[in-house]
């Protein structure tokens, strides 16, 4: 075990692929010179030159679109957008051509790419850089989606994405670049489509994303004190969706809370919980809750975004009140 | 130095637009009758474009296409029964009837897909032009699209891209003066859409779309520019669309400038020229209809495989999402 901040593990997954692969290179704006605006690609530029890492013009459907052409004609592209909400810029050739073209021709053609992009708030970056996309990416086929919780799984995973000859979209959290976590060097690739139970417990499952998978642990401890245990399980990726865990974890605890950043309607929680309930139905003690960003957009001053958005204590109240209802 | 087309190319270059002219009136009839789902746009007298653009390029180049994308496909060498059996949603169609007449890919042909979003292709040509780049293969990446498409964002991204990186790209602007109804003169304030080049700081050429000679001319030195390592061009072809902007849409708001449009550029059809052309060179008029009945024999092989073709079955709607 060696700790290491998230915005390294990722680093170093680039940098382990790009050694590896002659094929995988790096794009987006200020990925080159300063290492990536989060940091992510610190000394890729100086290693591996101006070709294989590319700062690109702000021309956000340009550059998606030339890693669409590039990985079509066998590259690996790692393609960044700087924030994921600048993905809405670039979503033509998200939506209509990097995710469909297998199929449009197919299955004659292979879109080996990863599109990086950071999510969430808690920045006072307002609405348009604290967006979290993962349920509208969700919702077209023909994409994975991936969302790392700690630093080990942004290395796993990233290497595992980039390795997939799909198309993957890697959404990485902004709040949990500086943050340090340990990290197991045995555990190479974390293969994407497998949810992972963080922590076992009996009385209510708490499917949570990226950071929410951290608050999730954190408020699982204090709830140990007050006598009820949670099962935390980390999804990992949306596409595929590991029902089977979620399921089986849900048959056990009788409850389920579903804990994601993306916005509330028609979100994460929404689909997991309409996905599982033929599965868990009469295994339920409690109706099926969740925890998103309430359907406004996220407001700048700290005084407005931090009592909206997910947290710890979100978490609290509402597994609370599913494991022991008050009236 | 101006390139030529050589005596010894006009065969081959006369049965490519030949084949392209007989495939779109086939593909038209197969609306006519009713039998194709959905909607084709036809290439119907841009012939010469696709046919000299691609007469310059090597076998492993690879070109982007559009929504117009028949013609393209064909001057590539693709197989024309599975572009018509994929026209009619066949299984036997090159995408086994999931893409249509916009999404014709032929990969094994270096044809990186038509595309049924405007200028969608733009970025993914420029794409393989950097991977050709990256991997000093010295192959050429062209872009086919039309003037609508030069008014999307990601034509303008891709060339600013390609100029600043040199990339080996050639940029085809097929202007047949309209977008669907709209007039591209009266949608953009230049006359000649390639000046645009200038504010890349990359060349630009207009010639005849009409004339494959001239379209051949200043495709191959663009093309042999590319693969020198010396970066993009934009090349515009004026030309004109003999049909409306589809199957069924009888094209009749092309009057506003004058009500002789249409008349006036069907008198310059590519395919006739060209043949005359090769008669006045001393090509005797048998060689030429050999030619033609291979190419007719083509179609109609091409048209009973795709007729006779079983329809997919419905489980391959859920296959070829993801690769294992
Ligand atoms: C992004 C996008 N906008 C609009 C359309 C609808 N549409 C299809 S073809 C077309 C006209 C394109 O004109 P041009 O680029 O000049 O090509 P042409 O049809 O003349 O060959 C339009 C507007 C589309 N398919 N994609
Ligand atoms: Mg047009």
């Amino acid at each position: 075990m060696r700790e290491i901040m998230y915005r390294d593990a990722i680093r170093e997954a680039l940098d382990e692929e790009m050694e590896r692969d002659e094929n995988v290179l790096l794009l987006g704006e200020d990925v080159a010179f300063i290492g990536g605006n989060f940091k992510t690609s610190v000394g890729l530029y100086e290693k591996y030159g101006d070709l294989r890492v590319k700062d690109t013009p702000i021309s956000e459907a340009g550059f998606v679109g030339m890693g669409v052409g590039m990985a079509l004609t066998g590259l690996r592209p790692v393609v960044e957008l700087m924030f994921s909400d600048f993905l809405l810029v670039s979503a033509d050739q998200v939506i209509n051509q990097m995710s469909k073209i297998r199929y449009m021709s197919g299955g004659q053609a292979t879109v080996p790419m990863v599109i990086r992009a950071p999510i969430g708030a808690g920045r006072s970056s307002a609405a348009q850089h604290s967006q979290s996309m993962q349920a509208i990416v969700s919702q077209f086929p023909g994409m994975k989606v991936v969302l790392p919780s700690t630093a080990q799984e942004a290395k796993g995973l990233l290497k595992s994405a980039i390795r997939d000859d799909n198309p993957v979209v890697f959404f990485e959290h902004k709040m949990e670049y500086t943050n340090k976590f340990d990290i197991d060097d045995g555990i190479e690739l974390i293969p994407i489509g497998k949810a992972d139970i963080k922590r076992a417990g009996e009385d209510i499952t708490i499917v949570a994303t990226s950071s929410l998978v951290m608050k999730a642990l954190k408020a699982a401890e204090k709830l140990e004190a007050e006598g009820i245990s949670c099962e935390i399980v980390d999804l990992r990726s949306v596409v595929p969706l590991d029902r089977e865990t979620i399921i089986a974890s849900v048959k056990k605890t009788g409850r389920l809370l579903i804990a994601d950043e993306a916005y509330e309607r028609c979100g994460i929680g929404a689909e997991i919980a309409a996905n599982v309930m033929e599965d868990v139905f009469y295994w339920l003690d409690a109706p099926i809750a969740r925890i998103a960003t309430p359907n406004v957009p996220l407001p700048f001053s700290p005084a407005l975004e931090f009592p909206i958005i997910p947290s710890e204590d979100k978490i609290l109240e509402k597994a609370r009140a599913l494991v022991a209802p008050t009236a | 130095m101006a390139k030529k087309l050589v005596k010894k190319q006009y065969q081959g270059v006369y049965e490519t637009m030949y084949k392209m002219r007989r495939f779109e009136e086939e593909v038209f009839e197969f609306y006519k009758k009713g039998m194709m789902p959905g909607l084709a746009h036809l290439y119907l007298g841009e012939e010469a474009i696709a046919t000299g653009v691609c007469a310059a390029l090597n076998d492993d180049d690879y070109i982007g296409s559009s929504h117009r994308g028949h013609g393209h496909l064909v001057a590539r060498g693709a197989n024309t029964g599975m572009m018509m059996a994929e026209i009619l949603g066949k299984k036997s169609g090159y995408s086994h009837g999931k893409g249509g007449s916009m999404h014709i890919m032929a990969m094994d042909k270096g044809i990186l897909g038509a595309n049924g979003i405007v200028g969608g292709e733009i970025p993914i040509a420029t794409g393989a032009a950097y991977a050709a780049l990256y991997r000093g293969t010295k192959q050429v990446s062209v872009s086919f699209f039309g003037d609508g498409a030069t008014n999307e964002g990601t034509f303008h991204e891709s060339v600013n891209m390609a100029a600043a990186w040199k990339l080996p790209c050639v940029y085809i602007i097929e202007n047949n003066l309209y977008g669907i109804s709209v007039d591209i003169r009266d949608v953009t304030n230049t006359n000649d859409l390639v000046d645009r080049a200038k504010g890349y700081g990359i060349p630009g050429a207009v010639a005849d779309g009409m004339d494959v000679e001239a379209v051949y001319a200043v495709a191959a030195e663009a093309i042999e520019r590319a693969r020198a390592g010396k970066g993009p061009t934009i090349i515009e072809y004026k030309t004109y669309r003999w049909q409306g902007h589809h199957v069924g849409d009888p094209g009749d708001y092309r009057v506003r400038r004058d009500t002789k449009e249409k008349e006036k550029w069907m008198k310059r059809c590519p395919v006739a020229a060209f043949r005359k052309k090769m008669l006045g060179s001393g090509i005797a008029e048998s060689a030429i209809r050999k030619a033609e009945n291979a190419v007719e024999a083509e179609i109609q092989e091409a048209v009973t495989f795709a007729v006779d073709s079983p329809y997919p079955d419905v489980s391959e709607a859920f296959t070829d999402v993801f690769t294992d």
